[in-house]
């Protein structure tokens, strides 16, 4: 029994009691119902009540671990519990849809604290005096899903953390970079290697086990400083994974099973979602972090000398337009998060919507700054779904036909440059095709360029017509037109 | 041998878990980071032993705060996957448009 605080897994079967097979009973269904929740995702409608019985399940699991005859005093159990449900209920039903991500990265950085302190008591329990008269001890196996457990749990605190920070806008949204960083990390990396290979083999060597902990934690600030906003998507992403592979890694370190299970499934989720969003970006896993994109907007620079000018269209000519036109696709950037512009464009979609007109949203799968944002912002705007197109092939087909295409806070995600221009940076980057709709309106605070720093062609396309102003604003403006338009009849 | 046994629970549950998330539309991507983040709020289990038994004070001090953050961790992740996936819910939502037409 040396290896873990609840070492009733593959014990013999003998010594499992009737509490024990409770346990591990409840153990079982609630692994069951969290794949059941996460398959019921595939089908929005019935995603709801499938996730309500993971929850269930997760309930199951915990009543089924206070049956666990280890546990001596519930009184700091209750405890914690009532002060983690306190904070969690009032931060999850306020928090907004736009601050998701940071939502997010918290919840991340607090499960990964709570990876990380069990793995910290495990060890120290392990190698406690006289613990129960037991010889303490580890085997190379248990230390080294411990090592794994604090090393991950470390590491996504502090990358959680920074990843909130940047998010929060607490700290720069821009790369944050320095020379050598890249191989400074992979140095502390090295060495935090070295200290889980020295634990596995003398499991005993207590400094090495707080030295993992300390570059771990040292690690999640330095890798996430040089990632920009735009890339958050991604690392976001990747702290999911890691998340997940802590808690696995408590699985294996303490003999649960539903931990394992859990962990391997939200480690498989991130580890899916980051690659997807790489991919929607165009670029590889690496390439995201140790990158640093924003920083460097080198050869995109030339294009801007030409001087060129984009057409402006004012909100009473663009009202008129979108009043009488059959068919208008939006394509929401970050932008119109930002603007908090998700509620004006809905009162515009449901006026087109009254002239007779189809609105449709194209959502590019890295829109926003985590994988779907923008699908939960316009939701609860109060959007229909239905409406939402969020494959870019689809969405592409639709705008071949659309009158036009209004482009709201958006900008590398309708950059022509990613199918022109072989130099450019966003090159290969699967994008939307505004220009092939009849017109296209571009909502843009000013004439600054993307997050990724480069210029933007359509904006100077014969058939894109630019409204200078917030989001917001703009909208509004153009709701008073066309009711303006409506009276006027 | 338990390790190797608890190797293939890891495997197997990972191939699971991709299949069945590679399926999830992006539609629903948000909801099922909030999903994965709260079913792996199950470290709370870990935490709970850890808080209860007998370890001595310091790991009762270190165990009490992991149930804190584990718990919140859960609960917060449950009820905000709720939350949104409440919008996404059914005929509901269209007949709210249909009615606006």
């Amino acid at each position: 029994m040396t290896y873990g605080l609840l070492a009733l897994v593959a014990d013999s079967s003998a010594a499992m009691g009737a509490q024990d097979l409770f346990v591990q009973g409840s153990y079982l269904v609630a692994s069951i119902l969290f794949i059941l929740g996460l398959r019921s995702l595939t089908r929005p409608a019935d995603a709801r009540l499938g996730m309500q019985q993971a929850a269930l399940g997760m309930l199951f699991a915990v009543v089924g671990t206070l049956l666990n005859h280890e546990i001596i005093t519930y009184q700091w159990i209750i405890i914690g519990l009532v002060i983690g449900a306190a904070a969690g209920y009032p931060m999850a039903m306020k928090i907004e849809m736009t601050a998701m991500p940071q939502f997010i990265a918290f919840s991340h950085a607090f499960g990964a604290i709570a990876a990380t302190l069990v793995g910290i008591v495990e060890y120290r329990h392990a190698y406690a005096p006289g613990a129960e008269g037991l010889t303490p001890g580890l085997t190379g196996g248990t230390a080294a899903a411990l090592g794994f457990e604090v090393l991950f749990g470390a590491l996504t605190v502090t990358g959680s953390f920074m990843a909130f920070g940047k998010l929060q806008e607490l700290i720069t949204g821009r790369p944050i970079t320095f020379r050598g960083q890249n191989a400074l990390n992979l140095l502390l990396m090295a060495v935090a290697f070295g200290c889980l290979t020295m634990l596995v083999l003398h499991p005993e060597t207590a400094w090495a086990f707080y030295a993992m902990v300390g570059l771990a934690l040292f690690l999640g600030v330095s890798m996430v400083l040089p990632i920009g906003g735009g890339d958050m998507p991604v690392v976001v992403s990747l702290l999911n994974s890691y998340a997940g592979l802590a808690a696995a890694a408590t699985g294996f370190a303490i003999g649960n099973n539903v931990l394992i299970i859990a962990g391997a499934l939200e480690g498989a989720g991130g580890f899916i979602l980051s690659m997807m969003m790489s991919k929607a970006m165009n670029r590889s896993f690496g390439n995201v972090i140790f990158g640093a994109f924003g920083a460097t907007p080198a050869s995109s620079a030339k294009k801007v000398g030409e001087a060129r000018e984009s057409k402006t269209i004012t909100p009473e000519d663009a009202a008129l337009q979108l009043a009488y036109a059959g068919s208008v696709v939006i394509i929401p950037g970050y932008g119109m998060a930002v603007a908090q512009a998700q509620h004006v464009c809905r009162e515009l979609h449901e006026l087109i919507q009254k002239q007779g007109g189809d609105v449709k949203y194209a959502i590019h799968p890295v829109a926003g700054r985590m994988p779907g944002h923008l699908n939960v912002i316009l939701s609860e705007a109060g959007i229909d779904y239905g409406a939402l197109l969020t494959d870019v092939d689809d969405a592409n087909r639709v705008l071949n036909t659309a009158d036009i295409a209004v482009i709201i806070g958006a900008n590398d995600i309708v950059n022509p440059d990613a199918e022109d221009d072989k130099g450019s940076p966003l090159y290969g980057m699967p994008i939307f095709r505004p220009w092939t709709a009849r017109t296209v309106y571009v909502i843009k605070r000013g004439k600054g360029t993307g997050f990724s720093g480069v210029e933007n062609p359509l904006f100077f396309k014969d058939n894109t017509l630019m409204l200078y102003g917030d989001a917001k604003g703009v909208l509004g403006n153009l709701i008073k037109e066309i009711k303006a338009l409506d009276e006027g009849h | 041998m338990t390790q190797i046994f608890q190797l293939y629970v890891f495997i197997l549950a990972g191939f699971i878990g991709f299949f069945v998330i590679s399926k999830v539309p992006p539609l629903l991507h948000t909801p099922l980071m909030s999903a994965t983040n709260a079913i792996s709020g199950i470290s709370l289990v870990g935490a709970i032993v850890a808080a209860g038994g007998q370890y001595g004070t310091v790991s009762t001090i270190l165990g009490f705060m992991a149930v804190i953050c584990a718990a919140t961790n859960v609960v917060a992740g449950f009820l905000i996957t709720d939350r949104m996936l409440a919008m996404f819910g059914g005929p509901k939502k269209s007949a709210t448009t249909e009615g606006a037409k």
